[in-house]
C-alpha cells in the first residue's frame, strides 16, 4: 500500500512575486495548508494562482516572504531539493520514455533502489489502472491515459506534497467529472497534502477541503466551500463562487427594510444593518427565490425573458427595473466564468437568474410571482465591495 | 416561417463556393506549369548529368565534342585511375569530418540547451556573442589562427584541423540546438526539475533523447562543411594529412585536364556527404515530442 512518506503542511508567509519591470503577480499572501489537506487555489486567469503554486514548487523565485514545507524553510531551495511532486496542465510527460520509465524517473533521480522502484511503480500502476500500458510511449496513449500517467508519476514519488496545476483542464467535460471524483478518492486514500490550482469554481468547490480565492495576486478569502458560498467576505468572492452567479442589484437600506425595484424586504432579525440608513449592493443567489409565497415572504412579479431547461429544474432569466451592478469586482468574476454565464447583451437594467424546479409552470413573457427568502440576502458596500 | 427562410439562405451561402465551376482551360494551365518546372529542373541538373555520364564513360570515349552523348558502355575505369590519388585524402577527410561534426554537435547541443532552457544571467548577452562567430569570414581569421595554432603546436596534423572545425562550427550548431530546444515545452523541463534532476541529468535524460532531429541537421551541416573545406586543410595540415578537397584540386588542377578523371574524382569525393544526407535525413521529419503534452 502506497503511503505518503511523511504528511507535511505548507506555509506561505507574506509571499510576494514581483517581476522585473515592476509587475506584481502575487502580493503578501499568507496561507497555511494543513498536513494532509486538499487545498484549492482558485481565481480568474492572471490572478497569480499558478505563480503561487510554482513558487511552492521552486520553479519561480520568491521576491519576498517565505515558503515552508513541513516546517522547513525552502524559500531558497531549488525544485530538485524540495520533496514535492507536480502535475502539469500539459502533463509534460517525457516523450522518449515508456510509461514505466516516466513514472520511475523521479525515483531514479533520487537514487531509489531498483527493486523498490519496480515495486512502487507496479503498485501505483495498479491503483490507476495503468498496468497494461507500462511499456508504451506517451504518444501511444489517449488524453485520459496521459493524465493518469502524469498523476502516477507524482504518486510514485511519495512526496511531502502534490502540486497540481489545472491537471484536468485538457480533458473533455465527461472525463473531467470522472477524474474529479477519482482525484477525491485518491486523496482520501493517500492522505497527501495537495495544493490544486484551477480557474473553475465548480472544480474548486467539489474538490477542495478548503478553497483559497485569489484576485490580482491578493488572497481574498480562504475557507471551506460551504463558508465561501454562504459567507463571502466581499463582492468578488460572492460573484465568483456559485453557478449560476449571484444576482446583484443596487438597493437602499433604511428603517430595517431593504428596497429595490419597487420591492421592500424586511431585514431578518438580528441583521447588523438593522439600524442603518444607507445605499448597498444587494446579492441574491439564484436559489434564494421560491415560486411558493406561502411563508409570508415578500413577493416580486417578474416577466421571464429567457428560460434555460435543465431537466429537473430550469433557470429563469428576467430583467429587473433597477440599474445593473457593474463594478470591477463583478466584472472580474463574470469574465472568469464560462461563456454561458456571461451576458451576451450588456444592458442598463439588472438581469437576474433564478433556479426553479421544473414543476413550476413558466413560459417566456408570462408574468410570474416569486417569493424572496429574506434569510438569504447578502449585502455589500458599494464603495469597497466588502460584505456588510 | 422565418426559420424556414433562414435555412434556405444559409444553404445557398454554404453551397455556393462548391458549385463554382473550374474554368475550361484549367487542365492546360497545370500542364504548362509542370512543363515549365520540368525544363527548369533539366537546366539545373545539367552539370550533374555531365558529371555522372562523363565519369562513367571509357576514357577513350571522352571528348569535348561528344560530351553530352550517353556512353555506349558503362565503365569504372576512370574511378580505378583516380582512386590511388584520392585514397589518402579520402581517409583523412573521413577521420576529420566525423569527429569534427560529432564533437561540435555535442557541444552545440549543450550550449543550445543551456541557452534555451536553463537560463542564466547574461544568457541574452552570450548568445549573440556566439552567433557573431558565424559572420566572421574564414579569410579574416586565417593569419591569427595559423599563428595561434603554431604556438600551440597544432599545425600539421589532423587534431588541429578538427579543433578548428569544431570551434568554427559552434555558432551554427548552437543556433540549431537553441532553436530546437526553444520549441520544446518548458513544462517538460520543469517536470524533470521537480522530479529531482539537475541541469546535467535533465540534459542527458530528457533533452538529448528528444534531440535527434536537431542532431541530424547539425551533423549534416557540420559534416558537409568539414568535408568540403579546402582552405583550412591546405593551410593547417601537412602533405600526408591533406583532406580529399586538396587531392581533388591537385587532380583537376594538373597541367593537362583529363576531365573524365576530374569528374570521377568529384563524384567519389561527394559520395560521403550524399550518404550522410540520406542516412540522417530520415530523422528530419520525425516528431519526437509526440505524446509529451496533451492530446
Amino acid at each position: 500500500m502506497i503511503e505518503s512518506g511523511s504528511v507535511a503542511g505548507i506555509r506561505l508567509e507574506k509571499v510576494t512575486k514581483r517581476y522585473r519591470g515592476g509587475v506584481v503577480a502575487v502580493r503578501d499572501v499568507d496561507l497555511t495548508v494543513e498536513p494532509g489537506e486538499f487545498m484549492v487555489l482558485v481565481g480568474p486567469s492572471g490572478c497569480g494562482k499558478s505563480t503561487l503554486l510554482r513558487m511552492i514548487a521552486g520553479l519561480e523565485e520568491v521576491s519576498s516572504g517565505q515558503v515552508l514545507i513541513g516546517g522547513r524553510d525552502v524559500t531558497d531551495e531549488l525544485p530538485q531539493q524540495r520533496d514535492v511532486a507536480m502535475v502539469f496542465q500539459s502533463y509534460a510527460l517525457y516523450p522518449r520514455m515508456t510509461v514505466k520509465r516516466n513514472m520511475a524517473f523521479g525515483l531514479r533521480m533520487r537514487r531509489t533502489a531498483r527493486v523498490e522502484r519496480e515495486r512502487r511503480v507496479s503498485e501505483v500502476a495498479e491503483i490507476l489502472g495503468l498496468e497494461h500500458l507500462l511499456d508504451r510511449r506517451p504518444a501511444a496513449l489517449s488524453g485520459g491515459q496521459r493524465q493518469r500517467v502524469a498523476m502516477g508519476r507524482a504518486i510514485v514519488r511519495e512526496p511531502q506534497a502534490f502540486l497540481m496545476d489545472e491537471p484536468l483542464s485538457n480533458l473533455d467535460a465527461k472525463l473531467r467529472v470522472t477524474m474529479r471524483s477519482q482525484l477525491s478518492m485518491l486523496h482520501q486514500r493517500l492522505g497527501t497534502t495537495t495544493v490544486y490550482v484551477t480557474h473553475d469554481q465548480v472544480e474548486a468547490m467539489t474538490l477542495g477541503q478548503r478553497v483559497a480565492v485569489l484576485r490580482d495576486g491578493v488572497l481574498q478569502q480562504c475557507d471551506t466551500p460551504q463558508s465561501l458560498f454562504h459567507r463571502p467576505v466581499n463582492l468578488f468572492v460572492a460573484a465568483f463562487i456559485g453557478s449560476p452567479s449571484m444576482n446583484f442589484v443596487r438597493a437602499v437600506v433604511s428603517g430595517g427594510v431593504v428596497s429595490f425595484a419597487g420591492v421592500r424586504v424586511s431585514l431578518p432579525a438580528g441583521s447588523p444593518l438593522a439600524g442603518a440608513d444607507r445605499a448597498v449592493i444587494l446579492g441574491i443567489r439564484p436559489t434564494g427565490f421560491s415560486a411558493q409565497s406561502g411563508e409570508g415572504w415578500p413577493t416580486l412579479t417578474i416577466v421571464p425573458a429567457i428560460i434555460e431547461e435543465l431537466g429537473d429544474e430550469r433557470f429563469v432569466i428576467f430583467e429587473l427595473d433597477a440599474p445593473r451592478v457593474d463594478t470591477d469586482e463583478t466584472r472580474a468574476a463574470v469574465d472568469a466564468q464560462s461563456a454561458d454565464d456571461a451576458l451576451l447583451l450588456p444592458d442598463e437594467r439588472a438581469r437576474f437568474t433564478v433556479r426553479l424546479p421544473s414543476e413550476v409552470p413558466v413560459s417566456a413573457g408570462e408574468p410570474l410571482e416569486l417569493a424572496i427568502n429574506p434569510d438569504r440576502l447578502y449585502f455589500f458596500d458599494p464603495e469597497t465591495g466588502a460584505s456588510l | 416561417m422565418s426559420v424556414t427562410t433562414d435555412r434556405v439562405v444559409v444553404d445557398e451561402a454554404v453551397g455556393a463556393p462548391a458549385r463554382r465551376r473550374r474554368p475550361r482551360w484549367a487542365p492546360y494551365l497545370t500542364t504548362a506549369r509542370y512543363l515549365a518546372l520540368f525544363l527548369l529542373a533539366c537546366f539545373f541538373l545539367m552539370p550533374v548529368y555531365a558529371l555522372i555520364i562523363t565519369a562513367l564513360k571509357e576514357p577513350a570515349q571522352v571528348s569535348v565534342v561528344r560530351m553530352w552523348e550517353l556512353p555506349t558502355a558503362l565503365s569504372l575505369e576512370n574511378f580505378r585511375i583516380v582512386w590511388p590519388d584520392l585514397q589518402e585524402g579520402f581517409v583523412n577527410s573521413t577521420l576529420l569530418a566525423i569527429p569534427a561534426s560529432l564533437i561540435s554537435s555535442m557541444l552545440g547541443a549543450a550550449n543550445g540547451f543551456v541557452l534555451a532552457k536553463w537560463r542564466f544571467p547574461g544568457a541574452d548577452f552570450a548568445f549573440p556573442l556566439i552567433l557573431f562567430g558565424m559572420f566572421i569570414p574564414y579569410q579574416a581569421i586565417l593569419i591569427p589562427m595559423y599563428d595561434t595554432m603554431q604556438r600551440a603546436g597544432l599545425v600539421g596534423g589532423l587534431d588541429g584541423l578538427i579543433l578548428v572545425h569544431v570551434i568554427y562550427g559552434l555558432p551554427i550548431t548552437t543556433l540549431i540546438f537553441r532553436s530546437y530546444f526553444a520549441s520544446i515545452s518548458d513544462e517538460v523541463i520543469e517536470a524533470a526539475k521537480v522530479d529531482g534532476a539537475g541541469m546535467l541529468r535533465t540534459f542527458l535524460f530528457v533533452a538529448l533523447p528528444i534531440a535527434p532531429p536537431a542532431f541530424a541537421v547539425s551533423m549534416i551541416w557540420q559534416f558537409t562543411s568539414a568535408w568540403n573545406d579546402f582552405l583550412f586543410g591546405v593551410l593547417l595540415a601537412s602533405r600526408e594529412y591533406w583532406p580529399i578537397t586538396v587531392a581533388l584540386n591537385n587532380i583537376a588542377g594538373g597541367q593537362t585536364v583529363p576531365f573524365n578523371q576530374a569528374m570521377a574524382s568529384a563524384l567519389l569525393a561527394s559520395v560521403p556527404t550524399l550518404l550522410v544526407y540520406v542516412v540522417l535525413g530520415r530523422f528530419f521529419m520525425r516528431g519526437l515530442m509526440a505524446g509529451a503534452l496533451k492530446g
